[in-house]
């Protein structure tokens, strides 16, 4: 569209438009041609943001159809204090034990995520991975270090650094 | 690392010497992981953030495979750096984007790429040009493997290797073939063929343009489902079933056209090589879906006197940050055009005509 180049905000009248929208009048059927500035058309509203997500309306999807919902909405982990709430909000969880508490609700989500898929069957770690408890563990270590750390008690900070270096040995100093 | 000498230098992935590289642009591998021990980025302090970055690049630096990878720190680098890696399909649109400390680390000849702290603590990924999803797989298994020899991985044995987003968890594992599919745009197949691609659980969408628009028509295609599958597995069925009917499709559309429309095949194609040539000042989306009908009028053999390589570099070169890279200035969008317009002509040889 080259007539289009060097044409001017229709509502500014400043700057070249950039955005070129074509809207249907509701009533008459009518097509109205509009021609803005990238500017004055976020300020009318138009919007640039992409569709959500399918996993946010899998989300909503499933949890509507739930009834009870509002028990599982209350649903929350001990370790990094994700509730179910919050995941359904963002399509994110919090900590690797989140799969386990909420292991019951996101059964049947990962199951339609994964056409039906419900169990891991590809690679392995190489060496049998620490139990779960190990892992979370290690996690509440951390989280106290940080504690420890932010109160500046620094006693109890170096106390569990130990514990999380005898923990985990693969930790060496070195920066990118 | 010099983002400048970046800028200049084509893309391994873009060489167009890889299989199929007529309808194939590109091949990629892509596996998330997280390490044992630590929230995931939803709820990792800066603190944990950095200790992560630590480990994983000194895991990558004991792989040997630090020495002749680059870091870059994605949260110190300059916005136009760090969309000059997003062009180039080394970090994400989102790891450009979000906050916190995170970087990326990217091998010898940017085939690889390693981002640490996107939304999970690592996204390993290998790219190569046409179609080579095994030998990218081979790449990225194998440095997954080193690491996992120095850091442990979150697991757990029924949903295995754990992902932020419960989309990802299982392999972890998502395969993306690029496809340049102009013969079926225009004969009006693509919504057909797309959609068959979506019944069998792909994602398709447009590598420009939001939505189903696919500026330049170029497409991703890749898999949904990363559990209940081995790696093999989903990489077997996207190699030997889903792309080749694809690529079946648009050479058939390709085919046909010369048949039955070849002077209206001409004319398109001739057009956008000619309004490449002589053009002034030209937006991207523009460049975009003209690169496109010249692209396959080289490879149908109509265009003779350009190479596949000239497009697939003008593909890249002619994006934003690409082009002020290269005239190593900051540009604003009108710039840009007379800027792009210009390295066009001269690309096609088309410098010195008055027009």
């Amino acid at each position: 569209m080259p007539g289009l180049l060097l044409m001017l905000c229709q509502r500014c009248k400043k700057t070249t438009a950039t955005v070129h929208l074509t809207d249907i009048l509701k009533h008459s059927g009518e097509k109205v041609e509009r021609h803005l500035c990238e500017e004055c058309a976020q300020a009318e509203g138009v919007s640039f943001k992409q569709p959500l997500p399918p996993l946010n309306e899998l989300l909503t999807g499933f949890v509507m159809a739930q009834a009870g919902a509002r028990a599982l909405a209350d649903l929350r982990c001990d370790e990094c204090g994700m509730t179910f709430a919050e995941f359904r909000n963002q399509g994110l969880l919090g900590c690797p034990n989140d799969y386990s508490v909420f292991e019951e609700v996101l059964n049947p989500l990962v199951n339609q995520a994964h056409d039906g898929g419900t169990h891991h069957v590809g690679k392995i770690p190489p060496t049998r991975p620490s139990s779960e408890v190990q892992q979370q563990k290690m996690v509440r270590l951390r989280r106290e270090l940080e504690a420890a750390i932010s109160r500046e008690d620094y006693e109890a900070a170096a106390r569990l650094r130990d514990k999380i270096k005898n923990a985990e040995p693969t930790e060496t100093e070195q920066s990118p | 690392m010099n983002f400048d000498d970046l800028a200049r230098r084509p893309s391994a992935w873009l060489s167009c010497q890889g299989p199929l590289g007529e309808v194939v642009i590109s091949s990629r591998v892509r596996l998330a992981r997280n390490l044992a021990g630590f929230p995931f980025l939803t709820r990792a302090t800066d603190s944990q953030r950095c200790q992560i970055q630590r480990l994983v690049w000194n895991a990558l630096v004991e792989a040997g495979q630090g020495v002749d990878a680059f870091y870059v720190d994605i949260e110190q680098a300059h916005e136009l750096d760090r969309q000059l890696l997003v062009e180039r399909h080394l970090i994400s649109r989102q790891h450009a984007a979000s906050k916190g400390s995170r970087g990326v680390a990217v091998g010898a000849a940017e085939t690889m790429a390693l981002m640490i702290n996107e939304e999970d603590h690592i996204r390993i990924q290998a790219l190569r040009s046409g179609l080579q999803l095994d030998e990218v797989w081979k790449v990225v298994s194998g440095l997954d493997a080193a690491l996992e020899q120095r850091i442990e991985y979150a697991y757990h044995p029924r949903f295995g290797y754990l992902t932020a987003c419960p989309t990802n968890v299982g392999t972890g594992l998502r395969v993306s073939v690029r496809l340049h599919l102009p013969a079926l745009k225009l004969t009006g197949e693509i919504e057909r063929v797309l959609r068959a691609t979506r019944d069998t659980r792909l994602a398709v969408r447009g590598l420009f343009g939001e939505g189903t628009e696919a500026t330049g028509d170029l497409y991703q295609v890749s898999n949904q489902t990363t559990l209940g599958k081995s790696e093999e597995e989903i990489i077997h069925d996207f190699r030997h079933l889903v792309v080749p009917s694809i690529i079946d499709y648009e050479t058939h559309a390709r085919k046909v056209l010369v048949r039955d429309k070849a002077a209206a095949l001409d004319d398109k194609i001739f057009r956008a090589y000619g309004l490449l040539g002589h053009a002034r000042t030209i937006s991207s989306e523009e460049t975009l879906g003209l690169l496109s009908h010249v692209r396959m009028g080289i490879s149908l053999g109509r265009i003779k006197d350009i190479d596949l390589q000239t497009v697939n570099d003008l593909f890249l070169q002619t994006q934003p940050a690409h082009l002020q890279k290269l005239r190593g200035a900051l540009l604003d969008g009108e710039q840009r055009s007379i800027v792009r317009a210009e390295l066009i002509r001269r690309r096609l040889g088309n410098g010195h005509n008055p027009g």
